[in-house]
């Protein structure tokens, strides 16, 4: 029993047992239909690589989950969101897919310039709209959501100018690769393992996070304290556009092509909504980066899951929102103390009968 | 500066006055480059074209296309304008055109609604109006004639070439299990390729559709899509897919899969739009066929609009005669030809 208790009380209890309960929803649907009932779970090797619903769900959930890591350090050091991300991944994909093709190509099969140039001037391009969305919160004391605004509506329309208003095929291999396969692993999933991997390494090893949460908890207070706030919040931010890169590099090498117009569509909702699911606050200060992971794979678990239920895409926003709304009031302070209550009444009613 | 104005102002009214007898184009506040010395040869028909904009590429192909049927060579004096999107711009050009005592409107709407007073007064200038490419939400008696695609021909189209296809591969007895890769729903095109498709369908009980699902016209979600009915049902032979950018898609989750698909493969694949690039995917053997969503109107606009001033009759509407392609034709000179 106390080691139940302990459990329930772990920060990242909630998330995980919410991302369970998404899945069981495929155990039963498939136990109703006749299938295995953990047909959902399977994981075979097909055609060489590997094959079955969670390997989807780590894929798919990629771009989630990187920009997840960079919306969990903005929104812990300004108190605010990045909005910007989702058109950041189109401008990624705008700029290397030029680059690469070169400007007015619509179709090539060769590189113009070396891969690595085109995708890091990919990765500087949003770099540098990191920056743009850093200095003007930082150090023109501008709202986070409205200087990132500018970005939002803008960075997709210069993703289109920079390919001509068309959608720009780099049909390369090597280009593909990104997006597809090493061995048996989907790169995707590889990607984001090593994201994940260098963020969490830096947290635990440096100060960074330390001094990005005492920004958060009252950026005053870190000045006088003598860290320099605006920087911080600076790197922040360029971090959080460098995830919109990465995230936009494997978007844009799944299909091989700058399609400014979808690449990264309403993403930057689901990174915000991911950096809820885990428990953070979007009021900014204490952060868990795993809680925010671990959210952004739920959200992908959602969709895989409606998938497999064959809701079609235009309904499945409402039963998303249905499973959000469940999964934030469970999350809930006054939802917690209820179900404190409740466990401590039957306590209480346990010491009763004994006595 | 004034007397400028007042001149501006003038023309249009001195030209009213002679319209009558000699066809006069008058300089217009949006300056299509005609100017008011520009005497118009009489026997030319001269016709008022306002163009949506140049948004797209079957845009830009479309408005080439009507440019280069409507010349004098052809027997007509063309006043084209582009709107850039606007309605407002449209709305002012046509009213531009009634100014101009044009023999002709033609008008690409860029939205349905909100067209009833202009073309009142074109109707009343008795100036025929021809709609195109897309409808507008009017009275019929505003205008001459709507010539435009029709999204459930090309679905027919589509279960028709099937039909051969598998009468050819001597398939046509077996039971043939898809899937449709739907566009956004409530689209026209997807409504109309969607319902066209359905009408073949039910005529053959060995056709079985296994579900159709919807891939918002993107790749990545005609990928995503794709990959999940692999999962979901062993056996899929045809896959129908409403636009091309779903079927790159869907071709990447069939390989990914490990299965085929293409003319030499098990699955096949027929594509709606053939925009260039799904005749390289032709050509690479991946997708089996596309149906063209077709923005040359110039010609068929032409004849009509011959037909109408030799004081013949046209139908109400009009459809765009649509082309498919396959492997059977040369698409490496096909794709050469094409605009978009």
């Amino acid at each position: 029993m106390s080691s139940l208790k302990k459990l329930t009380q772990k920060r990242l209890f909630l998330p995980v047992f919410s991302m369970i309960l998404v899945m069981l929803i495929n155990v039963i649907y498939d136990a109703a239909c006749g299938n295995a009932p953990f047909n959902f779970f399977m994981i075979t090797i097909k055609n060489g690589v590997l094959y079955g619903r969670l390997i989807d769900i780590l894929n798919r959930g990629t771009e989630a989950a990187i920009l997840a890591i960079g919306m969990t350090l903005v929104v812990s050091s300004s108190a605010g969101t990045d909005i910007s991300v989702g058109s950041v991944m189109s401008l990624y994909g705008g700029m290397c897919c030029m680059l690469l093709a070169g400007f007015g190509n619509v179709n090539v099969s060769s590189y113009a310039v070396p891969l690595i140039v085109g995708i890091g001037a990919g990765l500087l391009t949003a770099c540098a709209c990191g920056l743009f969305n850093g200095f003007l919160v930082a150090y023109m004391n501008i709202q986070p959501m409205v200087a990132t605004l500018i970005l939002w509506s803008a960075g997709r329309a210069i993703g289109l100018l920079l390919c001509n208003s068309q959608i720009v095929y780099v049909r390369v291999p090597s280009f593909q690769k990104i997006g597809g396969y090493v061995g048996f692993i989907p790169t995707p999933i590889i990607v984001a393992a090593l994201c994940i991997l260098v963020a969490s390494l830096v947290l635990k090893f440096t100060a960074l996070g330390t001094y990005i949460q005492s920004v958060g908890i009252n950026k005053k207070a870190s000045r006088i304290a003598g860290f320099n706030s605006a920087k911080i919040i600076l790197l922040c931010y360029v971090i959080c556009g460098l995830c919109a890169g990465l995230a936009g590099m494997v978007a844009t090498s799944r299909i091989y092509s700058a399609d400014t117009n979808n690449i990264g569509l309403n993403l930057e909702l689901d990174a915000i909504l991911a950096v809820a699911l885990g428990g953070n606050s979007l009021g900014g200060g204490k952060f868990n980066l795993a809680g925010s992971l671990i959210g952004a794979y739920t959200i992908q678990a959602i969709d895989t899951t409606l998938l497999a239920l064959g809701v079609s895409t235009a309904q499945s926003p409402v039963f998303k929102a249905i499973v959000v709304i469940l999964i934030v009031v469970i999350q809930s302070e006054p939802a917690k103390e209820f179900f404190k209550k409740m466990s401590k009444r039957r306590a209480m009613a346990k010491g009763a009968t004994q006595a | 500066m004034n007397i400028l104005k007042n001149i501006l102002y003038l023309l249009p009214a001195a030209v009213l006055c002679v319209g009558c007898t000699a066809k006069e184009v008058p300089s217009t506040e949006t300056g299509a480059g005609v100017h008011a010395e520009d005497q118009v040869d009489e026997n030319l028909i001269v016709v008022g074209v306002s163009q949506v904009g140049a948004e797209s590429d079957w845009r830009n192909a479309h408005t080439e296309s009507i440019k280069s049927a409507l010349t004098s060579e052809n027997g007509f004096y063309l006043i084209f304008e582009d709107a850039q999107q606007k309605q407002e711009n449209q709305i002012k050009a046509v009213r531009n055109f009634i100014l101009q005592e044009v023999d002709y409107i033609v008008l690409a709407p860029i939205v349905e609604t909100g067209w009833d007073a202009v073309l009142q007064e074109a109707k009343d200038a008795g100036i025929p109006v021809i709609l195109d490419d897309r409808l507008a939400d009017v009275d019929e008696d505003l205008y001459t004639c709507w010539l435009g695609t029709n999204a459930e021909k090309e679905g027919e189209d589509a279960g028709h070439w099937l039909e051969d296809y598998l009468k050819d591969s001597g398939r046509d007895q077996e039971t043939v299990k898809m899937v449709t890769l739907q566009g956004t729903l409530g689209a026209t095109a997807q409504i109309g390729r969607t319902n066209g498709f359905s009408k073949v369908l039910k005529e053959h009980d060995n056709w079985e559709m296994l579900e159709m699902m919807d891939g918002d016209f993107t790749q990545a979600k005609g990928q995503e899509v794709m990959e999940e009915l692999l999962k979901k049902y062993e056996e899929i032979d045809v896959v129908i897919c409403e636009n091309d950018n779903m079927a790159f898609g869907a071709v990447d989750a069939i390989k990914a899969a490990g299965r085929t698909c293409g003319p030499e493969g098990e699955i096949t694949i027929i594509s709606f739009d053939a925009v260039r690039a799904a005749f390289d995917a032709m050509i690479a053997g991946d997708i089996n066929v596309a149906f063209e969503c077709n923005p040359l109107h110039g010609p068929k606009l032409a004849e009509i609009l011959k037909t109408l001033s030799e004081g013949g009759k046209v139908d109400k509407i009009q459809y765009m005669e649509e082309k498919y392609f396959d492997m059977t034709m040369d698409l490496e000179s096909i794709r050469e030809t094409r605009a978009y």
